[in-house]
């Protein structure tokens, strides 16, 4: 099974059914098969912080949500995670593609890479990282574990466990 | 008319109503004259009423009103296309335009100068767009209700402020107040 569908296969088993995205690379494929199924209602957004705010919205009206951004977007979520989804106390599965990691071949990416896991821990976010493809086993106790504690919890998933950038 | 005259104004039509009120003074205003369980106050986080209105719509079937700031579209103007290309017809954007940051202290918002939001929200591609003065705010909300068209108000009025308090609810109780009432 493609690791793409594996992961879109534990958010619809979690129950997962209203999902944002803003797009990336390397969760491409992971969007293309959210938008394919008919059990998620896939809404892109122009900005993480709007994204939080749609699924904020969706969780208090019986949905649960999911954000899907790139790492870059927690230095403009801070504020939404602190005041919307933090002092609500909503849950909130944030699949984060993480870049700036090993194999990284834009030297930008890593500056934000260096701040990320050092952000996340600020805010006492849940962090987990997937760097090898076996990792993604525990999506689905993150995913319970997220709807269990009322938080939002990241999952960064890097280059190494992507296979790479391919070609460059 | 200013915008707490508006909400004291619309305030029988909102209380019927799912309203998603914007950070500040609005929620404050809304919360003294006419406290709801149907109503979700913001304590942060601005910008975000229309995008937490449009979420809470598409989740469910009952109507939805978010009412926001000009100063808070503008901060989050990339909600405008999202709300177009996302058509809910139990959802509505009311725009309380005095074209002032209100809560910071009315400084001017480029909504107040060239900027027109109607003229923006209808480039985004939003269908319904009603910009209406604030005397007939109540009267273009209900037929908004009414059609059952998702619909974007922009309500121009005037700036100023009432002297009143800040709403010191546990943000988890009116979270928990609002998907009860949500539910019923
Ligand atoms: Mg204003």
């Amino acid at each position: 099974m493609s690791i793409d569908k594996k992961i879109v296969d534990d958010l619809v088993a979690n129950d997962i059914s209203f999902v944002t995205t803003v797009p990336c690379k390397q969760l491409a494929g992971v969007i293309e098969e959210v938008e394919a199924r008919p059990e998620i209602f896939h809404i892109p957004s122009n900005k993480e912080d709007e994204g939080m705010g749609l699924c904020a919205g969706a969780f208090m009206g019986g949905k649960r949500p999911a954000i899907i951004m790139q790492n870059t977007a927690i230095g403009v979520t801070i504020n939404t995670l602190a005041t919307l989804i933090q002092y609500y106390r909503m849950p909130l599965p944030m699949l984060i593609s993480y870049r700036g990691e090993l194999r990284e071949p834009v030297a930008c990416q890593v500056e934000m890479a260096v701040h990320t896991k050092a952000l996340l821990n600020q805010m006492n976010v849940p962090t987990y990282h997937f760097h090898k493809e076996s990792d993604v086993d525990e999506l689905d106790a993150i995913l319970k574990y997220t709807f269990m504690c009322n938080k939002p919890v990241a999952i960064l998933t890097d280059a190494s466990f992507w296979g790479g950038y391919g070609d460059q | 008319m200013i915008r707490s005259e508006i909400l004291r104004d619309i305030a029988p039509i909102l209380r019927d109503q799912l309203v998603v009120c914007n950070i500040g003074l609005p929620s404050q205003e809304l919360h003294m004259i006419d406290d709801q369980p149907t109503n979700f106050y913001m304590l942060g986080t601005m910008g975000l009423s229309s995008s937490i209105g449009l979420g809470l719509a598409l989740a469910q079937d009952k109507t939805v009103i978010s009412i926001d700031g000009d100063g808070s579209v503008l901060t989050n103007l990339g909600t405008l296309p999202t709300i177009a290309n996302n058509v809910a017809d139990n959802y509505i954007l009311m725009i309380i335009d005095n074209g002032s940051y209100g809560s910071t202290g009315d400084q001017p918002t480029y909504a107040g100068k060239k900027t027109s939001l109607t003229a923006v929200a209808r480039a985004c591609g939003c269908e319904n767009v009603v910009e209406c003065q604030d005397v007939d705010a109540g009267k273009v909300l209900q037929a908004a209700i009414d059609s059952k068209k998702m619909t974007v108000i922009v309500v121009k009025c005037d700036s100023g402020n009432i002297k009143l308090p800040v709403i010191t609810m546990d943000p988890v109780v009116i979270r928990d107040r609002f998907m009860t009432a949500i539910k019923a």
